[in-house]
């Protein structure tokens, strides 16, 4: 019974979401809505797990001081503190309600503004930095396939600035590359997922696939 | 080690060096005075998203979705910013969302300093209806109902008693959404949205998930693309020539500078190592 219940509920609401998608109806839209609602509180309950995991991986290290316990501690500090100055100026879930975290000004948007901002910019900005430098090591056109590969990747790259009289020419050749060998590529790679999908997920809903059940 | 070696062999940090002076350079060419301005050539996907919001009337709703973090503030923020400047100055209402878990007080800085520009008021002009998690149910959730997952916007105003939201039940209501994205939230839009509701959709994504989506826009589930910061600059320079815009207003065609420079670096490095590479390999044989 402990495997068989799971795997009837899969099963039924598997095959019923699968039908309803192709059936537009009002009845179908509000199972679907209702549906939507447990999928939320179960994601809220994975919050909380995720919450949980990650103050107690950093906590461990903190405790038996490995290296680089420091970074860990500073998890924790910033997501305690990110949390109780959210909360506390939250209009739902604050002390203070009527007060607006979210809005700028506030403590919680000035630490966002400047402190995460700035942080998630740089971070993103070194990445020009690591592709010249890979771009620059790994462009060698060493054999024919990495010889089309360099002159594409050139092309592409010159179609995202702009080259005055040039850019015509240089626009409808990156078209071309985009919208017919790429195209062909992404479309034969996105059927290939698109059919494993739908298989893995027929060998769910039928109970051939189990793992998600944990060990048997 | 000969000199066509080391072209192969150079120091990552002249590279570094390079792209740094690369970056900083259209900087300080402003500050004194000599701005770098080369109109970009219009590509028909950036034209056709421009078309669409000018094709729209007064009174008429329009979906803007700002799903991104800071990290593509610099490429993305340029095309929100036009969009909603082009509908408040058209008088075309917006209903916006912010589905990117980092996004939403930088969407709403957005939104009130350009709400404010053009005298547009929150609940009457637009409406802004903040985060949700789960973006996939979200969506199917907003294109049945806004109120399934937004019974309240983001100041935490019932939607009921937003004077906007009263011809309005779901995004199939509006004339069509333009969803500006950096991530997987670009694909629900297409999946669960307007794939599975029928509703006019345009992306705004940044300049290396572009070449993912030429397909949608071939095949005709999106009316138009607008790719990084040129499709930004782009669309800048026609608002320029409708008359929404001023040069002095522009975001991403001042950065467009810095990316031009920037990739010519990268492509000279590119060259300098394979001339070093056919030299050293004809020198060797």
């Amino acid at each position: 019974m402990r495997r068989q219940l799971p795997i009837l509920v899969v099963f039924i609401s598997g095959i019923f979401m699968a039908i309803q998608y192709f059936v537009p109806s009002e009845p179908a839209e509000f199972v679907q809505e209702y549906a939507m609602d447990w999928v939320i509180v179960i994601g809220v309950f994975a919050m909380g797990l995720g919450l949980w995991s990650l103050t107690k991986v950093n906590w461990i290290k903190v405790q038996r001081q490995t290296p680089g316990w420091g970074y860990n501690l500073v998890t924790i500090l910033g997501m305690v503190f990110m949390l109780v100055v959210g909360l506390i100026w939250d209009p739902g879930l604050g002390f203070f309600p009527g007060e607006k975290s979210q809005v700028s000004g506030t403590w919680f948007m000035n630490f966002f503004w400047y402190i995460y901002l700035p942080i998630q910019t740089v971070m993103f900005s070194l990445l020009a930095f690591y592709i010249a430098s890979a771009a620059y090591r790994a462009f060698r056109a060493r054999t024919i396939l990495a010889s089309i590969l360099l002159v594409t990747a050139i092309v592409i790259m010159l179609r995202l600035i702009p080259l005055g009289a040039v850019s015509g020419i240089n626009q409808w050749l990156a078209n071309w590359i985009l919208i017919v060998p790429n195209m062909a590529a992404k479309r034969a790679i996105w059927m290939g997922v698109g059919l494993g999908m739908v298989a893995m997920a027929l060998k769910i809903v039928l109970g051939i696939e189990r793992s998600y059940m944990g060990r048997d | 080690m000969g000199f066509y070696e080391k072209l192969m062999s150079l120091d990552r940090r002249w590279v570094y060096l390079c792209v740094a002076i690369a970056v900083v350079l259209p900087f300080l060419l402003e500050e004194f005075g000599v701005p770098i301005f080369i109109p970009p050539y219009i590509t028909p996907e950036v034209k056709s998203v421009y078309n669409f919001v000018e094709k729209l009337r007064e009174d008429d709703v329009l979906f803007l979705a700002i799903d991104y973090d800071p990290m593509a503030k610099a490429e993305l923020h340029p095309v929100a910013r036009a969009v909603l400047k082009q509908c408040f100055k058209k008088n075309v209402k917006v209903i916006i969302s912010a589905l990117s878990q980092n996004g939403p007080g930088m969407a709403e800085q957005l939104i009130s300093q350009t709400a404010k520009e053009y005298n547009k008021v929150d609940g009457v002009d637009y409406v802004y209806l903040g985060y949700k998690p789960f973006p996939a149910l979200v969506i199917m959730g907003m294109s049945q109902n806004f109120k399934l997952f937004f019974p309240k916007d983001y100041y935490g105003t019932p939607l009921d008693s937003l004077p906007m939201m009263a011809k309005v039940r779901n995004i199939k209501d509006t004339k069509g959404v333009i969803d500006v994205a950096a991530g997987s939230v670009a694909d629900m839009w297409i999946n669960e949205g307007a794939g599975r509701y029928n509703y006019p959709l345009a992306l705004a994504v940044t300049g290396v998930m572009a070449a993912d989506y030429y397909p949608f826009l071939n095949s005709g589930q999106l009316f138009g693309l607008v790719s990084g910061m040129k499709g930004a600059a782009e669309y800048e320079y026609l608002m320029e020539k409708g008359g929404y815009m001023k040069k002095e207003e522009f975001d991403a065609s001042r950065g467009m500078p810095i990316q031009m420079f920037a990739h010519i670096v990268v492509i000279l490095f590119i060259i300098i190592g394979n001339v070093g590479y056919f030299m050293s390999r004809r020198k060797k044989s």
